[in-house]
């Protein structure tokens, strides 16, 4: 891509602006202070409902009864915190959203690169109509998907088990997964293959021995979201387990939502737990996940 | 973007690998897509056409729900609804995100450091990181009646502004549009910023000393080296937009009457509450066909645009 900045920089208009530059630095020295404070201000913005969240999961009810939502909290109250984790029994439900979202990662990248070899590198016949096929399967509204899903799993049994949400996601994920990768594999360097052909390799050593070393950082990429897509999850979860047992962080905490027991602070605290794991996760993965943005986006 | 080329290792087979065929590895990902998207796909279509209550068995009765869907106004609702997720979840977040990515990268990131400008990014990235349910969950409990938004407004004397701001169906689709542009604008932020390393730092330099402003800098550079990016970032929003169900679910669950209902939540309500499955599938498959309708119409509008590019 070529981009023209001025038509013709050599243009009168052009001469006439040459002084310009050194009036711009000039202003940009107090100008530039201006813009990072409004950019600063932006960002706190959007920090307030955090702010909001933490101030009020540690307050007592009777404090916030007395005092209301914005007053700093009299001590150090934690017993919103104790009820919402023993109530929803939240080691638990940690269990099964790491469980679930572990699974879907790794099997989805598994049937991604499997797929994808078959149609990037395999270049089977009719692979521009699969690949269709897949686009379109990861564009559906899971909402006409979900009855009969929902139906079938009662049929087969695996109605209100982690199972089931586990296939599902990794069906949906590696619809995606192979999309993006049957692209990517398809600038992969053929000489490559050649040679491993050379040497005698069969298709299914390639695949591991040649291709997959140096697909690796992609599939990094698509482990981490694939984990934090199925993680955040909640039509299908919500419909598929409905048993305490089984339930997923976002499911426990929704389906609580507007019971007696949720005061205000155990709501507060409640929302504060669940989405701990998910900002761990996002600090450790920063560096990974901004690269991965990229990598979603050029496809 | 795989695009057809001419296949030479057809024509040199022994430099293949050997050892079965290609497809062979396409058989558990097909078989899995067939069984767990293919056939509820189909079924949801062949639902669509029956009244059936998930007891017993479909009965046959044809088009009727649609044309019952044609005179439903809740069904028109939620899609003029969407059309409000959609200025709230694209058209807002990509304009905002744009100017935000461009005073990221090319005034803090260049004037200060990198450092301020990540900091800074994350910052409106973290909405995006947490399950939207929980988002939701908070903030329906800040724009309670006796909420934190309220104790907000009365706290700095502008006790006529506070409001049942979900409770009142003027006011509540408008809440629900502001908390979504809070969820969605780390996304184009991210994209853009990330797409706006790509460019060559000299075009802005050269730019700079032939005296272009910064909104100069900013039409002419900016936008048109990120348009690839922007194509992505709208049609992957809207489909979310259309799609969008957990916000919904946690803040309003399409209430108050109605007035933020929307076609994923409809057809939810229906399946599961009003245990109307025919009706049910037939909002969702309306909602596909709108789906796929409009990602046809951006690819179609990206590849126009992508030629006329290579014309020039």
């Amino acid at each position: 891509m070529s981009i023209a900045i001025d038509p013709d920089p050599a243009s009168p208009a052009a001469l006439t602006r040459s002084r310009q530059p050194v009036r711009s630095r000039h202003q940009r020295g107090a100008s530039r202070w201006v813009v990072l404070a409004v950019v600063t201000l932006a960002a706190l913005v959007m920090l307030i409902p955090f702010g909001f969240m933490i101030l009020n999961a540690f307050k007592s009810p009777s404090d916030y009864s007395s005092h209301g939502s914005l007053s700093w909290p009299t001590g150090f109250y934690t017993k919103g915190l104790t009820t919402y984790w023993n109530q929803v029994n939240f080691p638990l439900k940690l269990w099964n959203s790491i469980l679930i979202s572990g699974s879907v990662a790794f099997l989805a990248v598994l049937i991604s690169l499997l797929n994808a070899y078959a149609l990037g590198i395999g270049r089977v016949r009719g692979r521009l109509w699969i690949i269709a096929a897949f686009l379109l399967a990861n564009m559906l509204p899971q909402e006409s998907l979900i009855y009969p899903l929902y139906y079938l799993a009662k049929q087969v049994g695996l109605y209100d088990n982690k199972l089931s949400v586990i296939i599902i996601f990794t069906v949906i994920q590696s619809a995606f997964g192979t999309y993006l990768l049957a692209s990517v594999f398809g600038t992969f360097p053929k000489a490559l293959l050649e040679a491993a052909a050379l040497d005698g390799a069969g298709k299914w050593t390639v695949l591991w021995k040649v291709i997959f070393p140096n697909v690796r950082p992609t599939l990094s990429v698509l482990l981490i979201f694939f984990f934090i897509w199925t993680w955040n999850e909640f039509l299908i979860p919500l419909v598929m387990l409905i048993d305490n047992s089984t339930q997923t962080i976002p499911v426990a905490l929704a389906s609580l939502q507007g019971d007696r027991l949720m005061d205000a602070p155990t709501t507060n605290a409640g929302a504060l737990i669940s989405l701990i794991p998910a900002v761990i996760f996002f600090f450790v993965f920063q560096r990974t996940l901004t690269r991965g943005v990229t990598a979603g986006a050029i496809k | 973007m795989s695009t057809p080329t001419t296949d030479l290792s057809t024509m040199r087979p022994d430099r293949r690998p050997k050892g079965g065929a290609y497809w062979l590895f396409l058989v558990p990902g097909g078989v899995l897509l067939a069984l767990i998207i293919g056939l509820p796909f189909v079924m949801n279509i062949y639902f669509s056409f029956t009244k059936w209550s998930g007891i017993g068995q479909p009965h046959w009765i044809g088009l009727h729900n649609y044309n019952e869907l044609l005179h439903d106004d809740i069904f028109w609702m939620s899609f003029r609804n969407t059309l409000a997720m959609i200025v709230a979840m694209v058209l807002v977040p990509t304009l905002l995100g744009m100017f935000l990515a461009a005073v990221l990268f090319d005034s803090i990131g260049r004037r200060f450091n990198p450092r301020t400008s990540s900091v800074l990014r994350a910052a409106f990235y973290l909405p995006q990181v947490l399950p939207v349910v929980v988002a939701g969950i908070v903030w329906g409990w800040i724009l309670q009646p006796d909420g934190a938004l309220n104790a907000l407004l009365k706290a700095i004397g502008l006790n006529s502004l506070a409001h049942d701001w979900l409770g009142d169906p003027k006011t509540a689709m408008p809440t629900v549009m502001v908390m979504m542009i809070w969820v969605q604008i780390g996304y184009p932020v991210v994209v853009f910023m990330a797409a706006l390393q790509r460019v060559d730092p000299e075009l802005y330099e050269a730019a700079e000393l032939d005296g272009a402003g910064w909104f100069r800098r900013f039409r002419a550079i900016t936008i048109p080296q990120i348009r690839a990016e922007t194509f992505v970032v709208s049609l992957t929003c809207t489909i979310a937009a259309m799609k969008v169900f957990g916000p919904i679910f946690a803040l309003t669950r399409g209430g108050p009457d109605n007035a933020t209902n929307v076609p994923s939540y409809f057809s939810y309500y229906t399946f599961f509450k009003k245990l109307n499955v025919g009706y049910g599938s037939a909002i969702s498959t309306v909602l596909t066909v709108l789906i796929i309708m409009v990602s046809v119409v951006f690819i179609r509008v990206q590849n126009a645009s992508e030629k006329r590019d290579e014309d020039i």
